[in-house]
């Protein structure tokens, strides 16, 4: 009976003040080391689960003599914290800035651990950000569970631009595109030539779509590839010197809108899209049915009206 | 959450089949392959009389999760069965379970396509009746983050019936002689009136006729029908086909589509 009383107490005590009842998740970060003074830490290349805690996702940081510049914090505020306490911890200094490269929950869900630094967004993205947050929490806690515990959607700020900045004397570039979704932002370090390239490069992982514009896309992978850099960090899968990353990106994203726009003229139900042949050279791609059937729900509805006439009314 | 939902829902789902035990003498349905705590009601609302089976002949391409819970995508082909007389789908855990009724004659390939609004996590079937009147059942589950059936078609659609109602856009493909795919797109709301203050608003039947005159297919839709219609068909025959359909409040829509 006093064991019971005093977890009762303990757990109003954890009610007053706030906290999760849930077991922390531990996420096991261990930062990846990308080039002089840049790391990665890299998520798995699962859809979003219990398991992994909705870490399916890479984030990164620059260390610079003021603190860190940190590149997305991740699927959740338990993530955050915990990114944020290793890096501190390693770098031995307060986390300087947040950089959050698009309005994807596995990319600034982490950001409450951040409320005391200035968390940089283009200003789409924070539109975005505001407008969806909630809808995309709900989601994120029916998928990921207890790993999600106390998130809530911070807003960033103050907003981003392109052109270059310097932390603690290390300059960055910041490259304003678009494509997967309406506001994607590139980080280069030029000291190591490290490319933070977000969701507009994945690697040996099946490319999402929920809110691209194809054209767009491609169009930001081409000024991607004309960046002189050295090492690209996806925003899924591995690090990859030079531009293979980019290109593989790029070469899915031309079959599918081939491969939707074809079906489309063939009179294809969206259903039928699942039953196409895929060419033999994307089946190592991580989720690639599961992905293939997303994209085709967001693609093709536009794609399929537009292969239809409109039909005038016959006398009644 | 669903596991909880669920075990409530089987607790019902019981007591429906306890009730059923007592009713008047009809088999006793197969048991469910998708184990849908529903499954009793559906089977005694929808297929109660007849000889009841689970069968591969009916494909049913389904996504495991609803991308969009407001245009959940479904291709039924039941072509392998002979002699299909009714295809009726239906969603068990949907607040309105009744999807569409499509009766192809002897000229139309039995199989449809559509989208439907999904409320939750639910099995979505086709349940096809062939000339010996025995019910066959294909299907899955579909899962969801829901809100598709509450959700007013003005505050999450397009929007575009506001200007274009009525409107319809097909198209006739012939990828093969004696074969016609038809899709077509209505501009209609779709409005289930389980959205608050927004009252049912949906197309209820639509012909398809040859251009002799002869009646290719009649096809009822219910609420859960996405807005603005896409639907697909699969014809034997050549030349054009003409659409007849009316919705609830009697509007009615006719063209003619040309190949």
């Amino acid at each position: 009976m006093r064991r019971l009383a005093g977890l009762l107490a303990a757990a109003s005590l954890a009610l007053a003040a706030g906290h999760p009842l849930a077991a922390p998740y531990d996420y096991r970060l261990e930062p990846q080391a990308v080039g002089d003074g840049t790391w990665v830490f890299i998520g798995t290349l699962e859809l979003f689960s219990r398991a992994n805690g909705g870490n399916i996702v890479n984030t990164g940081y620059i260390e610079t003599p003021a603190g860190a510049v940190v590149i997305d914090s991740g699927p959740s505020k338990q993530y955050g914290e915990q990114q944020r306490a290793l890096i501190e911890k390693r770098t031995g200094s307060k986390v300087a800035r947040v950089y959050v490269t698009h309005a994807h929950p596995d990319h600034f869900f982490g950001d409450q651990a951040y409320a005391d630094v200035p968390i940089h967004a283009l200003p789409v993205t924070c539109a975005g950000i505001d407008a969806n947050g909630e809808a995309l929490a709900n989601n994120l806690y029916r998928l990921v569970g207890d790993a999600m515990s106390g998130t809530q959607t911070l807003t960033p700020q103050p907003l981003a631009a392109s052109g270059r900045v310097e932390v603690g004397g290390r300059t960055l570039r910041l490259i304003t595109l678009a494509g997967h979704t309406d506001a994607d932002l590139a980080v280069l370090d030029e000291k190591s030539g490290t490319l933070y390239a977000g969701d507009l490069v994945f690697a040996h992982r099946t490319p999402t779509t929920p809110n691209a514009d194809i054209a767009k896309w491609l169009a930001a992978l081409d000024q991607l590839e004309a960046i002189p850099f050295k090492t690209l960090v996806p925003g899924h899968g591995p690090v990859l010197k030079g531009p293979a990353a980019i290109r593989e990106t790029r070469d899915y994203l031309r079959w599918l809108d081939a491969m939707l726009k074809e079906a489309a003229a063939r009179g294809l139900d969206l259903p039928e899209i699942a039953e196409l042949p895929i060419p033999a050279r994307f089946r190592d791609m991580a989720l690639l049915r599961e992905e293939l059937s997303r994209s085709a729900a967001h693609l093709y509805p536009k794609l399929e009206v537009q292969a239809l006439k409109r039909i005038k009314p016959d006398p009644q | 959450m669903r596991h909880h939902r669920h075990t409530m829902l089987r607790t019902i789902g019981l007591w429906m089949l306890a009730a059923g035990l007592a009713a008047p003498a009809w088999a006793a349905p197969p048991k469910d392959p998708l184990d849908s705590p529903a499954w009793p009601a559906m089977a005694e609302r929808y297929l109660a009389g007849k000889e009841v089976r689970f069968d591969n002949a009916v494909r049913v391409l389904i996504p495991d999760s609803a991308e969009d819970p407001l245009a959940v995508p479904v291709h039924v082909d039941a072509s392998a069965l002979g002699d299909v007389r009714e295809i009726l789908v239906f969603a068990d855990l949907n607040p309105i379970t009744t999807i569409l009724r499509y009766e192809p004659t002897a000229r139309v390939k039995p199989a449809i396509g559509f989208r439907f609004k999904i409320q939750q996590a639910t099995p979505l079937r086709a349940a096809v009746r062939t000339g010996d009147d025995v019910w066959h059942l294909g299907g899955g589950w579909i899962d969801a983050s829901g809100g598709g059936c509450t959700t007013a078609s003005a505050a999450s659609g397009s929007g575009l019936w506001k200007d274009r109602f009525g409107e319809i856009d097909a198209r006739l493909w012939t990828p093969a002689p004696n074969q016609r795919r038809l899709r077509v797109q209505l501009i209609h709301p779709m409005d289930t009136g389980l959205a608050g203050g927004i009252p049912a608003f949906y197309l209820e039947e639509l012909d398809l006729v040859d251009a002799d005159g002869t009646k290719l297919a009649h096809l009822q839709t219910f609420e859960p029908i996405s807005e603005n219609p896409m639907l697909s068909f699969d014809l034997a025959g050549h030349g054009k086909v003409l659409l007849r359909g009316r919705d609830t409040q009697a509007n009615r829509f006719a063209v003619t589509v040309s190949p």
